[in-house]
């Protein structure tokens, strides 16, 4: 059990899994995940994959948001950054795909420092609608400098290929996926143990305090904007290469929102929470068409309306979060966690 | 000389329009120090009902426009007793997602409600033409810069002279001392949001008149973001210089540059305002070092 549980070195006090209860837990997700593509169905690997590229971009968000407490509504333009330049480095260079993603999240990393920029002068809200702005001069770029992205036209990518096999399946890809969705939840439990990331959390706390006390602030902020990008710019050519297209419909305000619905459905400021928030954000949409299908032979009329309710509840589902459960999936996974440690024994 | 006045006239007049949906920002800002994400659609929702009312229920368009203000002042109030309410003192982020929560809620009723097809706005505003040194002049163009004016002076007044214009001010100054006072900051809001939303139906009326009834209505929400933050975002005046001036610059960019830099020209003068005087021209001065 986990209660009376003390440690008598630092080593095992800082570890990322303390307790035997938290490694078995770990490990039976990882068995988990190791088992799932060999049971699950294509529509089931597909999600899957949806959910392993939005953690990814979630966590990103998530460096920036929840750890560094910066508001971003520029998720959108820096996944666009990320996927147009994978996906020009793949189509029009042939440069193989595991080398230009890298690219493109460096890129990314690069675009996200220049808008980190206003965040010296400017916080909170103010910083929230100097993002806005980015997003909306990204987008511009994007569909008016046709040379370079092909506008609105789509832009179409070979299927990506590594160690000579194509990961143009979803079977295939999934292993892709998860890999680096997993490396960079490592990468950012890290960065939350080092003294980068500590100056993040005391820049989010009391950035006056954490001036005083010797943290930059103004490089740890750029710093948290360009690791913040570098991890969405990634998601966002994850998102070219699964679907061998990109298009700038997916990479507007709308995708900067659903973002931050995830983290902070989620819960700001935790690695499982952006995992909860990207599974739930992917999968939310999935059911209530699933459950909108199975309906038609009774109610027809339901199906007609099936996007209207799925915006709705989208809406619903933040609203009643944020005035019910601010802190996220992650504290009520917390809570049911709190509830076993000392069950049955409560008092 | 002639285009020139010609994109003058029309810059004007959109830009009086975003004036009308800055205050609404302006009112929200300046009672809670919430930047209102559903303006947008308030205006749509606003727009979608006095279509019901007017074409669809075929009232007389002064009882169809008068149920219209009563509809958003009531669903004004009912946003802020079930949403905002509860979030009283919560960070920023999470005034701000709730905001945008609700524009998803409001969006997706529209739609279901009125459907994804485009509708024509029952014109009862004269449509005529004044052709004034070269220049047309449409008469709704020129409606809409009167009635945004009449309600912009009528809004100053109201904060300058009334008791819960007063109170409003006086919890944008300090929430604290007003609520030590006496000032009911529940009321206040309940006000502010009302208001809002009747601001924002009549907004969305004059833009339904210009442009139709349709979704792209809640983009104007957008585009008034650079209005508020040149103005100042606790500055009723600041909203209607700014209208003006950012209405003017997309009519001056969209008629001589093209290329639909009119949609981006704004964005880019937010971020210089940001950058030099984030509070605006007319806003108050909050020195803050981060």
């Amino acid at each position: 059990m986990e209660s009376g549980v003390f440690f008598s070195d630092y080593r095992r006090d800082m570890a990322l899994r303390r307790l035997p209860l938290e490694k078995m837990r770990m490990a039976i997700f990882v068995v988990a995940v190791l088992v799932f593509p060999f049971v699950a169905s294509n529509y089931w690997l597909n999600l899957a994959n949806q959910i392993a590229i939005a953690t990814v971009g979630a966590l990103g968000l998530n460096i920036l948001v929840g750890y560094t407490g910066q508001i971003s509504m520029g998720q959108g333009a820096f996944m666009a950054v990320g996927a147009y330049t994978s996906g020009i480095l793949t189509a029009r260079f042939d440069i193989p795909f595991y080398l230009s993603i890298i690219v493109a999240s460096l890129m990314s990393a690069a675009v996200g420092l220049l808008f980190g920029l206003p965040s010296l002068r400017l916080k909170g809200l103010y910083l929230a609608i100097a993002t806005l702005a980015a997003q909306q001069v990204v987008e511009w770029v994007v569909t008016h400098w046709t040379a370079l992205t092909g506008g609105t036209e789509a832009l179409v990518l070979p299927a990506p290929e590594l160690f000579g096999i194509r990961l143009n399946r979803d079977f295939s890809f999934y292993w892709f996926g998860v890999v680096i969705a997993a490396l960079t939840a490592l990468f950012v439990a890290n960065l939350f143990r080092s003294r980068v990331g500590r100056a993040f959390v005391a820049i989010r706390d009391q950035d006056i305090a954490a001036s005083a006390i010797g943290v930059n602030v103004f490089k740890y902020k750029l710093v948290s904007f360009a690791t913040s990008s570098f991890f969405v710019g990634l998601s966002g050519a994850l998102i070219a290469h699964y679907r061998t297209i990109v298009t700038w419909e997916r990479f507007t305000i709308e995708t900067s929102i659903l973002y931050l619905a995830m983290i902070i459905i989620g819960g700001l400021g935790t690695i499982s929470g952006s995992f909860f928030g990207a599974a739930f954000m992917v999968l939310l949409p999935a059911m209530i068409n699933t459950l909108g299908r199975s309906l038609q032979g009774t109610a027809p009329e339901l199906v007609a309306l099936l996007p209207s309710i799925q915006q709705a509840v989208f809406g619903i589902v933040i609203i009643l979060f944020l005035v019910l459960e601010p802190e996220g999936l992650a504290k009520l996974w917390r809570n049911i966690k709190d509830y076993f440690k000392v069950w049955p024994f409560s008092y | 000389m002639d285009v020139f006045l010609q994109l003058t006239f029309s810059g004007v007049s959109n830009g009086m329009v975003y004036a009308l949906v800055a205050t609404g920002f302006v009112i929200i800002y300046k009672a809670s120090d919430v930047i209102n994400f559903a303006q947008g659609e308030f205006l749509l929702f606003g727009a979608y009902l006095a279509f019901a009312f007017i074409a669809q229920f075929g009232l007389p368009w002064s009882i169809g426009v008068l149920l219209t203000m009563a509809t958003a002042l009531v669903l004004g109030l009912v946003v802020e007793r079930l949403v905002l309410r509860p979030l009283i003192g919560e960070p920023i982020i999470s005034m701000i997602m709730v905001t945008i929560g609700l524009q998803s809620v409001l969006k997706a009723v529209v739609h279901g409600v009125w459907g994804a097809q485009p509708k024509a706005f029952p014109n009862f505003i004269p449509s005529g033409q004044f052709v004034l040194g070269g220049v047309v002049l449409g008469a709704d163009r020129l409606l809409s810069i009167f009635i945004a004016g009449a309600l912009l002076v009528l809004l100053t007044l109201f904060f300058r002279y009334t008791r819960d214009g007063i109170a409003m001010r006086a919890i944008a100054d300090d929430q604290q001392a007003a609520l030590s006072m006496g000032i009911s900051i529940k009321r206040v809001l309940a006000v502010a949001w009302a208001m809002a939303a009747g601001t924002a139906a009549v907004g969305g009326i004059m833009v339904a008149n210009l442009v139709g009834v349709s979704h792209d209505i809640s983009g104007v929400g957008l585009r008034v973001f650079p209005v508020v933050i040149l103005g100042g975002l606790d500055s009723i005046s600041g909203a209607i210089i700014g209208g003006a001036i950012i209405g003017l610059l997309e009519s001056y960019t969209g008629g001589y540059i093209g290329h639909g830099l009119n949609l981006i020209v704004p964005f880019i003068v937010l971020v210089l305002v940001l950058m030099v005087r984030p509070y605006g021209l007319f806003g108050k001065v909050i020195i803050e070092r981060v």
